[in-house]
């Protein structure tokens, strides 16, 4: 899995985000768009994409988009 | 591995009660969370735009208006059925059992059966199994499964859940086909939904009454709270895994049932499941739009208001998976054929 393939799967579970704002360190947490509901889109992602069954605090103590990749790559 | 078969035993009918009170989720009244997400976000995320809700209907009132429907449907004596079985997490009492205070105000006999069962989501499976597995000998020959979950131990107004109490007929009959189950439990994910303070563990308490705010949502200690991404988490693995591993363990293709039936936990949580077990979505039906997330009524629900009308005389071979609070799930295979399905009830 490489970090620029989970980044475009992450900015796709948005609608009124631009992609451009989607990299490696952006702080997801405080995006607009960002809310309880866009991080389901998020699990389901990582569930459909990588086989991952990430936790509630696996997505809260995840501060930046690659945070996040090196939790799902560490459940690979 | 828990896995079981009854045989013998027959789906007679089935029947809901609903609040006649409808609340609609786009509604300028309700605010479906501090802010955090608007209205439109909440119904299009769960799928749940209206709800039924009541401020004075336990779950017993709407399965004993139910059952007096089904009955008469059935044309079933009272002298006739020997055992009740009530699922809930929201009893009338502490105490007593409900399925006591129910077997009196329906009229049955004394010599009766009767208990509650304290699941939520997957209540409805358990309590087909615990049912068949009593009618199976041939002692008990007609029961009635009553599953719901209604007004709160504390009153709550949540988004996301609507009320309903249901009723499963079911006989003893020989020949009739099987029930084949598989079921699991995590009690590790004990408080991934949760009612943390009344009962024994943390008892009533003055500090149980402020309010806390979690994930965008203020609830006292009294009030359900959920961990909603560990329980969307849970759902979308454990409920596919549970069908296919009944399919393996019975050697049958899951993909012949005629319907599959799913707890209605909400809309993007069930897409999922029908993605990752490649159904065809018009086996699929749901009940999640009018009625929202009933927990143990909601597969009973949706076969009462979708499939009514579609399935009463012909054999349908069912497939159905209730997951959720416990962590607790079980799925299940069997087949109706003429069977009564009542209108829906809805009480006043």
């Amino acid at each position: 899995m490489e970090l620029n393939e989970f980044i475009e799967n992450f900015a796709n579970q948005f609608d009124d985000t631009d992609a451009s704002e989607f990299t490696a360190t952006t702080r997801f947490h405080e995006l607009d768009e960002w809310s309880s509901l866009t991080a389901l889109s998020i699990i389901a992602m990582v569930d459909e994409e990588f086989d991952v069954t990430l936790k509630g605090d696996d997505v809260r103590n995840a501060t930046t988009i690659e945070d996040l990749f090196n939790t799902v790559k560490s459940k690979l | 591995m828990a896995f079981l078969e009854f045989k013998n035993v027959r789906v007679a009918g089935l029947a809901a009660g609903v609040p006649a009170n409808i609340v609609s989720n786009l509604s300028a009244e309700i605010q479906v969370s501090e802010g955090e997400y608007s209205n439109d976000d909440f119904v299009k995320t769960t799928g749940v735009y209206e709800r039924r809700f009541s401020e004075h209907h336990t779950t017993s009132d709407l399965c004993y208006e139910a059952a007096e429907q089904l009955m008469a449907d059935l044309q079933w004596r009272k002298d006739e059925i020997d055992a009740l079985i009530f699922v809930s997490q929201n009893t009338d009492y502490f105490l007593p059992a409900t399925a006591c205070i129910l077997q009196d105000r329906l009229g049955l006999p004394k010599e009766c059966y009767a208990e509650d069962i304290v699941l939520g989501c997957s209540g409805w499976v358990y309590g087909l199994s615990t049912t068949a597995a009593l009618l199976q000998g041939g002692y008990i020959k007609k029961a009635l499964l009553m599953c719901g979950d209604a007004k709160r131990h504390f009153p709550t107004n949540d988004p996301l859940f609507g009320f309903a109490g249901t009723i499963t007929a079911l006989e003893y009959q020989v020949g009739a086909k099987s029930f084949q189950f598989h079921f699991g439990t995590d009690g590790s994910g004990y408080d991934s939904i949760i009612i943390p303070e009344g009962g024994a563990r943390n008892p009533i308490s003055f500090d149980g009454f402020k309010e806390e705010e979690i994930d965008g949502h203020v609830y006292n200690r009294f009030q359900t709270r959920m961990k909603g991404m560990d329980v969307f988490a849970f759902g979308i693995s454990t409920a596919p895994k549970s069908v296919k591993k009944l399919a393996e363990h019975f050697g049958f293709d899951y993909q012949t049932a005629d319907y599959f039936v799913f707890h209605q936990a909400n809309m993007k949580m069930n897409k999922m499941i029908i993605k990752k077990l490649k159904l065809d979505e018009t086996k699929v039906p749901s009940s999640m739009y009018h009625f929202g997330n009933t927990s143990s009524a909601s597969i009973p629900l949706t076969i009462v208001t979708q499939l009514k009308g579609k399935i009463e005389h012909q054999p349908t071979k069912f497939i159905c998976c209730g997951f959720g609070v416990g962590l607790s799930w079980g799925s299940v295979s069997f087949e109706t054929d003429n069977i009564i399905i009542s209108d829906l009830v809805e009480c006043k």
